[in-house]
């Protein structure tokens, strides 16, 4: 395969799960808005320095309001991570790749994009917002039955794969230390009602207040949360499960092309840090630095897997 | 469809038949089906200079135009008779010139071309072939009249179309394929690996590797590069992706680079080799026509080709076929007008409201001017350029093109359209049955150029 088409395909995955995580957190902001009598725009710095785009934010306003924290968040162009960039530079690696993808693949990804460039062609209004993250959800959710469905287990799938997972681990593990504070225990003060919100806003944006119901108990704790999201290997978008996927795909890549890079020995040793860790030993070591050291790595492993395959 | 008596013509007899117990409704209804069908795939042409709407579709008509099997089979060999002779006129303006030294060719008309390239002079592609892949353009004026437009050796683009616009109309009207014996067109992508590979460098061990380079994802033709790369199964290459390493042209894979054999380019000459072309350009491989000249690739079509295409070559190319085949063409030149010359140009002053007047290095349907549509004013403004540099010039006339119809709101209506079938060309000339159809939308208009408004249809040619 060409280098640059492992690259495309990569990045075409990276911007459909980040397309897809923005767009969680827009539903969470939303959702904590409607729970809570007068919402402030308080909450949507917070969403905006979750995103990761607080900064991008206040270059173009000057004050955070929640209808232009949306409107950036979903729409602008000038915004490189909004909802429409992310689909538009989907659409775009994925042209390029498109002799990779399967007809299916390729024409939900198109399709997501025709509907999203017609959807967004102006600011949503309120009321439409409920239907219009719903689209997006489900948009994706067809790119990924469509790719699951059609595509060879080959390299090309391993490649989009790691793309997918490297962005998740990202946005997991950043979501997390923007709010890392709310879940340090000396700081909270269990049962609090604001502590309960903004741990339920934190599951929601990565869709596990359900799923933290069955798998711990029904009232929200600080270390359980940090645990489900960092260590829980069967949550899809826990650090543990995105470094198990990355893992199990580049030892495809091993075996396939008969050679071992850099790459694999840093995601196994991140990996064999997730299995054996106890969140305990997290929170020892403070849980900001071990998201830092972690999104360090991430980063870097992303590099080298650019390096090794002969992206560029 | 119709002859003078509004009888169907024959190839026409059973679509007519169809057609006529169709629901116009459901036609309509039907006809934006298909362009779902299109922007979902996204068949789509790239258009320069439109920021919002950068991709758009070309307009597709679902009836289709139908060629009897007599006249496919004069097209046919009056076609493979021009391909033969393009390849020999290209081989002797590289080689020993017989063609101008028989007088038969001003020798300033080729070694000042542009298009003349004299780094490929003595040089001899693999398999002695220069131009591939042609599609030529053809008119039609009367029963039995065809002309040729256009040879467009160069790179001709829009197979893609034929290919989508037959797939698509076997979609919605699997019908009419039970009832008409439509000869098939979609193994060209299998055949045009085929033949790109029997043209594989001599030194070639075990199956050559082909692939298509395109100048990526914003030029107008992407599509089709990525469709076509797709079809054959090759890789698809950017020249950011090649580097000639020990002598030859590789692609830079997950595993390290890779030789290729046969490179497919839908690049421009200009472009493919910063250091023996154009030193600015980012498309191409630096080195390649190097490792061209020793033999250890096949470029299709063959760099220099474009000379043949040229407006002003095509005013001979009655004597070309001629000089190369020992025959009469088979298939006719429209009348041209060399402006170089000075009577023709005084003639064409003297008539341009009747003619169309066109670049000579032109295409896509840009810098001309069709003399009975225009407005004085525009006539007047082309007069200027036209005397200001005659040699870049020709005119022909105003052909009375025939007409197919096509589906208007109200039922059907008349359009002008050509045809562009596809040549391979390999030890062996294949012309694939069918081709594109470009059709005029406008009402009375010529200029069927997807750039200018114009739209496809299927061809089918039938079995008879």
């Amino acid at each position: 395969m060409l280098g640059r088409t492992a690259n495309g395909l990569y990045w075409m995955f990276r911007y459909i799960e980040r397309a897809e995580n923005i767009a969680r957190l827009i539903d969470a902001g939303l959702r904590m808005a409607l729970t809570r009598s007068g919402a402030t725009d308080g909450d949507w710095d917070g969403v905006l320095q979750s995103a990761g785009m607080q900064q991008a934010f206040l270059e173009e306003y000057e004050a955070v309001t929640d209808s232009d924290a949306i409107d950036f968040m979903l729409r602008s162009r000038n915004n490189s991570s909004s909802v429409l960039s992310c689909v538009e530079a989907a659409r775009n690696n994925a042209r390029m790749v498109r002799t990779a993808l399967t007809r299916e693949t390729w024409e939900a990804t198109n399709e997501f994009w025709i509907d999203l460039k017609q959807l967004l062609a102006r600011k949503v209004r309120p009321q439409d917002m409920p239907g219009v993250i719903e689209t997006i959800k489900r948009r994706a959710g067809l790119i990924r039955g469509a790719f699951h469905g059609t595509m060879l287990r080959n390299e090309i799938y391993n490649f989009s794969r790691i793309g997918t997972f490297i962005e998740r681990a990202d946005n997991t593990s950043r979501i997390l230390d923007v709010k890392y504070y709310v879940l340090l225990p000396s700081v909270s003060h269990v049962g609090s009602s604001l502590d309960n919100i903004q741990w339920e806003s934190i599951l929601r944006s990565v869709s596990a207040h359900r799923a933290y119901g069955w798998v711990y108990d029904a009232v929200y704790n600080s270390a359980n949360i940090a645990d489900f999201l960092i260590l829980n290997g069967q949550m899809p978008r826990s650090l543990h499960y995105c470094y198990d996927k990355i893992v199990s795909n580049l030892s495809y890549l091993e075996r396939e092309y008969k050679q071992r890079l850099d790459a694999h020995d840093t995601a196994e040793a991140t990996l064999r840090l997730l299995e054996k860790g106890s969140i305990k030993d997290v929170m020892d070591q403070g849980l900001h630095e071990f998201l830092e050291d972690f999104i360090g790595h991430n980063n870097r492993l992303g590099m080298q897997i650019s390096e090794g395959y002969r992206f560029y | 469809m119709l002859n003078a008596g509004a009888d169907p013509r024959p190839p026409y007899r059973s679509y007519h038949e169809w057609y006529a117990a169709q629901d116009p409704a459901n036609l309509i209804a039907k006809s934006r089906d298909a362009e779902n069908i299109f922007r979902r795939t996204g068949i789509t042409f790239n258009v320069y200079g439109h920021e919002d709407q950068s991709e758009k579709l070309i307009p597709f008509d679902i009836i289709p135009r139908i060629i009897s099997g007599r006249e496919w089979r004069k097209l046919a060999q009056g076609i493979e008779q021009r391909v033969i002779a393009l390849n020999a006129f290209l081989d002797d303006i590289y080689h020993k010139q017989e063609i101008i030294k028989a007088g038969r060719i001003p020798r300033a008309l080729i070694e000042k071309n542009p298009a003349f390239l004299p780094e490929m002079i003595g040089m001899r592609p693999p398999g002695g072939v220069y131009t591939h892949i042609v599609g030529t353009d053809i008119v039609r004026t009367g029963e039995d009249q065809f002309y040729v437009l256009e040879d467009n050796a160069r790179t001709p683009s829009g197979v893609s179309y034929m290919l989508e616009n037959r797939e698509t109309m076997m979609q919605m009207f699997p019908e009419l394929f039970y009832a008409n014996k439509v000869r098939p067109v979609e193994d060209y992508p299998f055949q045009l690996r085929q033949s790109l590979q029997e043209l594989a460098p001599p030194g070639c061990k075990g199956k050559p590797r082909v692939a298509v380079l395109t100048p990526g994802i914003y030029n107008s033709a992407y599509y089709e590069h990525s469709f076509l790369a797709d079809q054959m199964g090759v890789e698809l290459v950017e020249g950011s992706d090649l580097r000639v390493i020990d002598g030859k042209v590789c692609m830079r894979t997950t595993l390290g680079y890779q030789a290729i054999d046969v490179l497919y380019r839908r690049v421009d000459d200009d472009y493919l080799d910063p250091l023996t072309f154009r030193p600015d350009s980012a498309l191409g491989i630096p080195g390649i026509m190097d490792v061209y000249r020793a033999g250890n690739i096949t470029i299709a079509n063959a760099p220099g080709t474009g000379i043949s295409d040229d407006k002003a070559i095509y005013s001979y190319m009655p004597e070309i076929v001629e000089f190369y085949t020992g025959r009469k063409a088979i298939l006719e030149n429209v009348p041209t007008w060399r402006c170089s010359e000075e009577d023709s140009l005084k003639y064409v002053l003297e008539h341009i409201d009747e003619l169309v007047v066109k670049e000579v290095h032109g295409s896509g349907g840009y810098g001309m001017l069709v003399g009975p549509t225009a407005t004085k004013k525009e006539r007047l403004e082309f007069a200027e350029k036209l005397k200001a540099k005659p040699a870049n010039y020709i005119a022909q006339p105003t052909l009375s093109l025939s007409t197919v119809p096509i589906l208007v709101k109200n039922g059907v209506a008349p359009r002008h359209v050509d045809l562009r079938p596809y040549v391979l060309v390999s030890k062996t000339v294949k012309i694939i049955p069918g081709g594109l159809t470009r059709v005029a939308l406008k009402e009375g208009s010529l200029v069927v150029n997807s750039s200018q408004g114009g739209g496809t249809k299927d061809t089918w040619v039938l079995e008879d």
